[in-house]
């Protein structure tokens, strides 16, 4: 069954599935102080390492969670607390307008519940945040500011940000900058001490890890008031016993994914490339969203002028290929979303669009099936777009 | 045959979803979103539209193994429903908006959609039959809601699909439970499932805000004031806040709503009778009649039926009953019935009271006693009827 919603979550790869099988049959809470105990520590710090290794951070920067959505909330919400406390001035929480749910809706209750100001940087037609952006928002009170969050690399319209460039000019005033790369790490390179971050979100499904292990890299000299209190792991940011198991899982994906991201990346662009152009050769009208360079190699975010993206991706469904309108909603409403909104999109296109993801198991035979169904269902879902507007009118 | 069930989360629907799959069809699932901001969990007995509900038309999918999507169709509903809810109270009207959800969201907007994505029909947990296509009263009478689907033409009932007409409730139940889904025992949703809180008085005046009016007899003589005419339905008795008790001191009832001068109009049980009614905008599921003809007339979601004798009139239909009724209200529909079966429908504009004199001393000493039913019924006048 063709699978185009690597984006949502990737295969799990056999190798992890064996490694985490063995850590599953050992006994040991990595906080005790015996002989299991100390072997459960030693697989948590090997693990650590390795990862820390693969990112170019420090094994004491790695912070495990559950994964992207607590490492964001902890980003967001615990630099900010920290910050205030130091200076009650700084309230004002930047973050690109594009970000996925995690921080946007930390940063609104930050705004709603402990007197922080949001300020949501716009973007290009292309989604990407300016430089010129950012500085200006900063310049308008640099004191005031507590942090800075940039996503790395769009979760629905794959557009890569400049987060080397957006960190310096947070770092010119001494403002921590959080990023969430997520989406980044297995296709592109990703070094936490190059990108001048303060903070970066990382997980492990999204590259052949499992789901519910995640990670902040958080820098030695980041102050970070803590979500989850409890017995003090993880730097006193982080409270839990460790999920041993996730966690030498997540060594094992990320090692992985780092040695064979070049190859990964370059096959994915290819076949990135033959599904774009092919489905713009049988529905000429179809609109590319997000940058056309800066891009994620796995994603083609499409528009089908007077299509209903539930439809599209019913029809899809019903013929066995697998994708997505947007980022996986709990609620299972298709809202427009908020990143196509920020990039000027109008409702109309913004509810008409698909998000097709390529991942470490796609393959050609998945983008043929995709172009054999394309045609007749976009056809299909213009007609029901026309029925139900005929109604309305 | 390709159908697409309309689940809203309750047990109805998710056994006739069973039945489509049961039949052989190639069955989807689909759950309506109807409120943009909707909450996350049931409260009271509102039907739909919390994410709760949801999730239980999700699972319920699930058991069945069949595909499952959340269409959003809350502007729709908002424009269709909700607003000509609240415009129809405004004008002084009682309006039903389970069946207006029917005409032009059920079996409109998701129909024309699930037609034009190359489905057949829609299928729905509605408590009815459909009879060689022609729509008929459920076994369960006290379930039935063939009322609040014979606005549907002929040409909707065509790709309309009622696997229960032919179960009552405890049976539905029985057979959820059967079939291992878990809403087999969620409760009956009775409110209207906009209003939250159910408090459709306080829904109504944020909306409409206050109008003050008088309170008047039918000789117009001013008794009171009010602060909206939409805080009142015809047959309504608590809650008229009086001055003067009547002459002979009878309970006093809402017998009007007068739209052009804001009045309610009162007066006392024998007064309530009506036994002319008019309506317009005719559906006729049969041929359209081209003469006088008598049936059975329903004139409420539940109960208030009686023999009648209709005339086609142009853009309408004018009923004389042969047993006079109380609590009819404007903007209720007038459903034809020929035994079972419904013949048509269409909606009422007012209600008269004509040639009653004779019997009517009989029917006086069955007026307080009757009225006290109408009342009853009045205080909730849009009774959920899905």
């Amino acid at each position: 069954m063709p699978y185009l919603d690597h984006a949502a979550t990737t295969p799990v790869l056999p190798e992890v599935i064996d490694a985490m099988a063995t850590a599953l049959g050992r006994l040991g809470n990595p906080s005790s102080l015996h002989t299991s105990g100390r072997q459960a520590r030693r697989a948590v710090e090997e693990a650590r390492e390795s990862l820390a290794a693969q990112l170019d951070a420090r094994p004491s920067e790695v912070i495990f969670t559950s994964g992207g959505t607590e490492s964001d909330n902890l980003a967001v919400k615990g630099i900010y607390l920290a910050r205030r406390q130091a200076d009650p001035r700084r309230r004002r929480v930047l973050i690109s307008s594009v970000e996925h749910h995690a921080v946007l809706d930390s940063a609104q209750w930050l705004a709603e519940h402990e007197g922080a100001e949001l300020v949501l940087l716009p973007v290009d037609g292309h989604g990407r945040v300016r430089p010129e952006a950012l500085a200006a928002a900063i310049e308008d009170d640099p004191a005031a500011v507590a942090l800075v969050s940039v996503m790395w690399a769009n979760n629905e319209v794959g557009t890569i940000q400049p987060i080397r460039r957006l960190a310096e000019l947070a770092r010119e005033h001494g403002i921590p900058f959080h990023t969430d790369a997520v989406q980044a790490v297995g296709v592109l390179p990703v070094s936490f001490a190059d990108s001048g971050v303060d903070a970066m979100t990382v997980t492990a499904h999204k590259l052949g890890g499992a789901y519910g292990t995640g990670a902040l890299l958080l820098g030695r000299g980041v102050a970070c008031a803590p979500v989850l209190h409890g017995g003090g792991q993880e730097r006193e940011v982080r409270s839990g016993t460790l999920d041993v198991p996730g966690v030498v899982g997540f060594a094992t994906a990320m090692a992985l994914a780092v040695a064979r991201r070049d190859g990964l990346a370059a096959g994915l662009t290819r076949l990135r490339t033959g599904l774009v152009d092919g489905v713009r050769e049988v529905v000429p009208d179809a609109v590319l969203n997000g940058d056309p360079v800066h891009r994620l190699p796995g994603n083609a975010h499409l528009s089908f002028p007077g299509c209903e993206g539930d439809s599209l991706l019913m029809l899809l469904d019903a013929r066995g290929i697998e994708c997505s309108t947007g980022s996986a909603c709990s609620a299972g409403v298709a809202q427009p979303s908020h990143v196509l909104l920020a990039m000027g999109a109008d409702e109309a296109r913004a509810r008409g669009s698909l998000r097709l993801t390529l991942g470490h198991t796609s393959t050609e035979a998945d983008v043929t099936a995709v172009l054999e169904a394309i045609g007749p269902v976009v056809e299909r879902a213009r007609r029901a777009g026309l029925a139900t507007e005929r109604v309305s009118s | 045959m390709r159908v697409l069930a309309a689940m809203s989360g309750g047990v109805d629907s998710a056994v006739a979803a069973a039945r489509a799959v049961d039949a052989g069809w190639d069955v989807t699932g689909v759950h309506l979103a109807l409120s943009k901001a909707p909450a996350t969990l049931r409260t009271g007995s509102r039907g739909c539209c919390s994410l709760e509900d949801s999730h239980d038309a999700r699972r319920a999918a699930d058991v069945l193994g069949i595909p499952f999507y959340v269409w959003d169709f809350a502007e729709r509903f908002q424009e269709d429903v909700i607003d000509d809810f609240v415009a129809e109270y405004a004008a002084g009207r009682t309006p039903n908006p389970c069946l207006r959800c029917n005409e032009k969201i059920k079996f409109a907007a998701l129909l024309d959609r699930a037609l034009a994505l190359g489905f057949d029909a829609v299928v729905t947990g509605h408590h009815a039959k459909l009879v060689d296509g022609v729509l008929a009263r459920s076994v369960d009478a006290a379930k039935d809601q063939s009322y609040v689907l014979a606005v549907l033409t002929p040409e909707q009932l065509r790709h309309a699909v009622f696997p229960l007409g032919d179960s009552t409730k405890a049976q539905v139940r029985a057979e959820a439970a059967a079939r291992g889904l878990a809403v087999a025992d969620k409760p009956d949703s009775h409110d209207i499932c906009f209003i939250a809180d159910g408090d459709t008085q306080a829904f109504l005046g944020s909306r409409i805000g206050s109008r003050p009016g008088d309170i008047v007899d039918s000789d117009g003589q001013v008794l009171g004031s009010h602060q909206g005419a939409f805080g009142f339905t015809v047959g309504q008795r608590r809650g008229l806040k009086l001055s003067r008790p009547s002459a002979t001191g009878q309970p006093r009832y809402v017998l009007s709503i007068e739209p052009r001068t804001n009045t309610v109009v009162v007066g006392g049980a024998e007064e309530l009778r009506v036994d002319v009614v008019r309506a317009e905008r005719p559906v006729w599921l049969a041929e359209a009649a081209a003469g006088p003809f008598d049936c059975t007339v329903q004139l409420r979601a539940h109960g208030l039926t009686s023999p009648a004798r209709i005339e086609p009139v142009p853009g309408g239909v004018v009923a004389r009953l042969a047993e006079p009724q109380r609590g009819i209200a404007a903007g209720q529909a007038l459903v034809m019935y020929d035994g079972d079966r419904v013949l048509g429908s269409a909606t009422i504009t007012t209600a008269e009271r004509v040639a009653t004199a004779e019997g009517a001393a009989t029917a006086e000493r069955a007026a307080t006693a009757e009225a006290a039913t109408a009342e009853r019924a009045a205080d909730a006048p849009s009774q959920a009827t899905r």
